[in-house]
């Protein structure tokens, strides 16, 4: 254990191990009957990996890795309908870089651009407007993918298109919310959560009451966190303590910057631009009601699923490899190692799941920090 | 893309459009301050702001900031934001 380096206070780091340590065997937590506490957010899972922690704390404690990965959970028919617009006459299509290996049934990003079609990362929906300026000939679409971190930016670039009268900007709106997921997890009878670390990017922009249903109507504890390892450490803790307790609230660990109502203006952008659609669909995890946001007529002309006739079409079933995981990873059902693609078929340069291609995938996680840690056990 | 990363205000650059110039990790990039701006936008000048895909979304204390950027760099991802940003730019040049 590298302790001094890998903690920028590991004096800290060990106390809160400890303390963890002590709930965990008050309320009877053992390898064989573990507490699973899911961290909802991607880049959790990146840091609870990155640092080891589901290996520091106490063995009767489990991490189960939640669907907030964006990336993870772009359904294979969205990708279809991004390369489809991709390809008309005339569009630049822009995308942040990490939805360009994520496989379609008929390839990525990435491959339909190396076939020709114009397709350019860019690092905010700024860059894709200022694309459109500059190129009043040309059709910019922005492939508006993620969270509630990310919604705002697309909501308040469509604004400001609007405002600007920019007819040639247009946004695939691929938004989802982190609520419904979670509701669904809690709703599978086979689903044996005890707690859960709560996002908190997610939260600042939405503050922690929507996450009161976890509590309130599950009788589940919830912390939102950081995601330095310190905080995760202490947010696990603040977890069992509501269990050895006995509570079911809401806490917030990362109140430094998550303010309880979340950020007035991204929430009042967000309500103007976007409708919540009846249902979406979620990569291994099936059509969840509403947990996917569209365009609202009001701002039709910068809608590209109106602009292109490309609609949100689901699949009946998606095309998955036969015996790939991604589902029951993404449920806490199993681990990354058991699919029988992990490492073989399907590795972080060469993805075959969606898991395997963002770092905030459990699988490609694994494969980075835990692969050959879990093999050797 | 989900994580951010914290940058230090140095400059309006086009208040109409609510842009600011942000010093990020040495970067100095365009961000929309919309999000945090609550009362005159001279007043963010000087702050530290943790930027979400170039949307300043809170304003955070230097301390955070440090750490946070501590954190970033750790997990591997500071270095993969800077990378998105010298994309975008590539992007609007029609590079890449
Ligand atoms: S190893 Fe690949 S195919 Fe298997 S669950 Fe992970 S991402 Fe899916």
């Amino acid at each position: 254990m590298r302790f001094a380096e890998e903690f920028r206070d590991p004096k800290a780091a060990r106390a809160l191990l400890a303390q963890i340590a002590g709930v965990a065997d008050e309320i009877g937590a053992t390898r064989e009957a573990p507490v699973r506490i899911m961290e909802i957010c991607g880049g959790h899972t990146h840091a609870i990996f990155r640092y080891g922690l589901d290996k520091l704390v106490h063995e009767g404690i489990e991490f189960i890795h939640g669907p907030g990965c964006p990336v993870c959970v772009l359904p294979m028919k969205r990708v279809d309908e991004c390369i489809e617009i991709a390809e008309k006459d005339g569009v630049i299509f822009t995308t942040f870089g990490d939805a360009m290996r994520v496989p379609g049934t008929r390839g990525s990003l990435m491959q339909a651009k190396a076939a020709g079609a114009d397709i350019r990362m860019v690092y905010s929906p700024l860059d894709a407007l200022e694309l459109a300026r500059r190129n009043p000939d040309r059709e910019v679409v922005f492939f508006g993918l993620g969270f509630e971190t990310t919604t705002p930016s697309t909501a308040l670039s469509i604004q400001a298109a609007a405002r600007e009268g920019l007819a040639n900007f247009s946004v695939f709106c691929t938004h989802i919310t982190v609520p419904p997921p979670i509701r669904a997890l809690l709703d599978d009878p086979h689903m044996v959560l005890d707690g859960f670390v709560g996002p908190g990017h997610v939260s600042m922009v939405i503050g922690t009451h929507p996450f009161d249903f976890i509590a309130d109507d599950y009788g589940k504890p919830v912390v939102v966190a950081g995601f330095e390892p310190l905080d995760l450490l202490q947010s696990v803790l603040m977890v069992l303590r509501q269990i050895g307790e006995g509570r079911a609230e809401v806490e917030n660990q990362y109140a430094r910057v998550v303010p309880e109502h979340g950020n007035p203006v991204s929430l009042a952008a967000i309500t103007d631009v976007y409708e919540t659609r009846p249902s979406f669909e979620w990569r291994g995890l099936g059509e969840i009601e509403e947990s996917g946001l569209r365009i609202r007529d009001r701002y039709r002309a910068f809608d590209a699923e109106a602009k292109f006739g490309i609609g949100y079409g689901a699949v009946a079933a998606e095309e998955l490899a036969e015996g790939c995981a991604c589902g029951a990873v993404m449920a806490g059902r199993a681990k990354p190692v058991e699919c029988p693609h992990f490492g073989r078929g399907c590795t972080p340069d060469d993805p075959l799941g969606a898991l395997m291609v963002s770092s905030e995938g459990a699988c490609a996680a694994y494969y980075r920090y835990g692969g050959a840690r879990a093999a050797a056990e | 893309m989900c994580l951010g990363i914290p940058g230090q205000i140095v400059a309006l650059t086009d208040p109409e459009r609510m842009l600011a110039l942000a010093e990020i990790s040495g970067v100095r990039r365009e961000v929309n301050v919309a999000p945090v701006a609550s009362g005159p936008l001279e007043d963010l000048v000087g702050k530290w702001i943790l930027i979400h895909v170039g949307f300043a979304m809170a304003l955070i204390d230097e301390d955070e900031a440090a750490a946070t950027l501590q954190a970033l760099r750790e997990l591997g991802e500071a270095q993969a934001e800077l990378d998105a940003m010298a994309a975008g730019d590539a992007a609007l040049e029609g590079g890449q």
